[in-house]
């Protein structure tokens, strides 16, 4: 068993848990944060997408253990006080989504993405950058739309600032 | 995924010593290759070392025209690298089209080249350029390293400490991602040097990444994707399985290896 500490949402939470438990049923299981989903077996699918020590990375892709240490983000964790971060705001706005099961990858990957690419986004760029979060209902359509407008809307929050 | 401990080393030494230790240990660096398996239950090691937090592992060094990846450096990290991109853009590039977001974060330059997977981007890389590979113990050359599918000159305990090449005057990579895993259907790295031009294939041999000599000797009279019209890749040794039949790969080679010099051309 592995002793294991990390710090999620803010939060310092420690555990116990077989050395083979991936970081992904940590959260699930023992932190009861089931906002991460595992939509795949294979690594593929990008449901489990949370951010480690500030990078997305797929949750069901490495052991707790090898976060132990580290910050980690989950869906959970984005909105403050009750006011949607703005990437939600504009899947919702948008209708970024249907079924919802691969949104919270969806938009774990979009604050990762317009954080890397303060300078704006276009659509090409944000679809080839959703290349490792699969949806199979929406078409992606309104999703690129919902990333395009949150990457607006933040950077202009940014330049007000 | 079976049974497994974890543990995590600070040093290279410590990390040889915990190898040494287990009854059936396994490096993991990213692990963007390895936990997959596990998970599949097609890898079951004993125990798990984990080299992700080693110090001397890290970083990205360019000074004059030598280039040195510490072996821990991620996709994304070579991807993003400023002096690497003056330096060798094509090597950017190539880091920028590895899987996707998310296993760039994680997954490593070492951690590719020692699993030597027969589609992975990096071998192609380090073939064309003549790279060495550092370890703990010794430096390989390219040529020597890459050995087989999934086999390297590697030793069980040995652990890859860098990679280092001389900038080229001129490279380029083209590739044909499989659109489902981004894996080379098949890719083309070429590197011009004063010394002469290197082309390395990858995603198409039957044992692995290996040298194009045709298109090596097409390039080296004229260092222009039209010097490749006409220039044929024979099918036999190359690979056939539900992506591609060993004739479209023989294509493939041909094409993207102009692109990799248009690339390269810029």
């Amino acid at each position: 068993m592995a002793e294991i500490s990390m710090t999620v949402n803010g939060r310092k939470v420690t555990g116990t848990v077989e050395d083979r438990t991936l970081l992904v049923h940590f959260l699930r299981e023992n932190q009861g944060l089931t906002g991460t989903h595992v939509g795949c077996d294979t690594s593929q699918c990008g449901a489990c997408v949370v951010h480690l020590d500030g990078k997305a990375v797929k949750s069901c892709t490495m052991l707790a253990a090898q976060a132990s240490g580290s910050q980690v983000l989950t869906i959970e964790g984005l909105a403050e006080g009750g006011e949607l971060h703005p990437v939600q705001a504009a899947f919702k706005e948008h209708h970024g989504l249907q079924c919802g099961f691969c949104t919270p990858g969806m938009i774990m990957a979009a604050v990762d993405m317009i954080r890397r690419h303060p300078q704006g986004l276009d659509e090409k760029t944000v679809r080839a950058e959703l290349e490792g979060n699969i949806c199979r209902c929406t078409g992606y359509h309104n999703i690129v739309k919902a990333v395009l407008a949150a990457s607006e809307a933040m950077s202009g929050k940014a330049k007000a600032a | 995924m079976h049974q497994t401990t974890y543990h995590r080393a600070s040093s290279v030494s410590e990390a040889v010593k915990l190898l040494n230790d287990a009854d059936d240990g396994k490096y993991v660096a990213g692990g963007q290759t390895l936990i997959p398996t596990m998970k599949q239950r097609l890898a079951a090691p004993s125990d798990l070392v984990d080299l992700r937090h080693i110090a001397d592992l890290k970083g990205i060094e360019v000074s004059g025209d030598k280039v040195k990846i510490g072996a821990a450096a991620t996709h994304a990290e070579v991807a993003e690298n400023a002096a690497l991109a003056k330096a060798c853009p094509a090597l950017c590039h190539l880091a920028t089209h590895i899987g996707d977001p998310h296993v760039r974060h994680m997954g490593t330059i070492g951690g590719s080249i020692a699993n030597n997977d027969p589609a992975a981007d990096y071998p192609a890389a380090l073939l064309a350029l003549a790279a060495t590979v550092h370890t703990n113990k010794r430096e390989i050359s390219a040529d020597d390293f890459f050995v087989d599918l999934f086999e390297t000159a590697l030793e069980d305990d040995e652990i890859i400490t860098a990679v280092s090449f001389t900038v080229p005057e001129k490279a380029g990579y083209g590739k044909f991602p499989n659109p489902a895993s981004r894996y080379a259907l098949t890719g083309v790295f070429v590197a011009r040097r004063a010394d002469g031009v290197r082309a390395a294939v990858t995603g198409a041999g039957e044992n692995g990444v290996f040298r194009a000599e045709a298109i090596e000797k097409a390039l080296s009279s004229s260092f222009d994707a039209s010097a490749l019209d006409g220039v044929t890749i024979p099918a036999d040794g190359l690979m056939t399985d539900i992506h591609a039949s060993a004739e479209y790969r023989a294509n493939l080679i041909a094409v993207m290896a102009k692109r990799a010099v248009q690339a390269a051309n810029g």
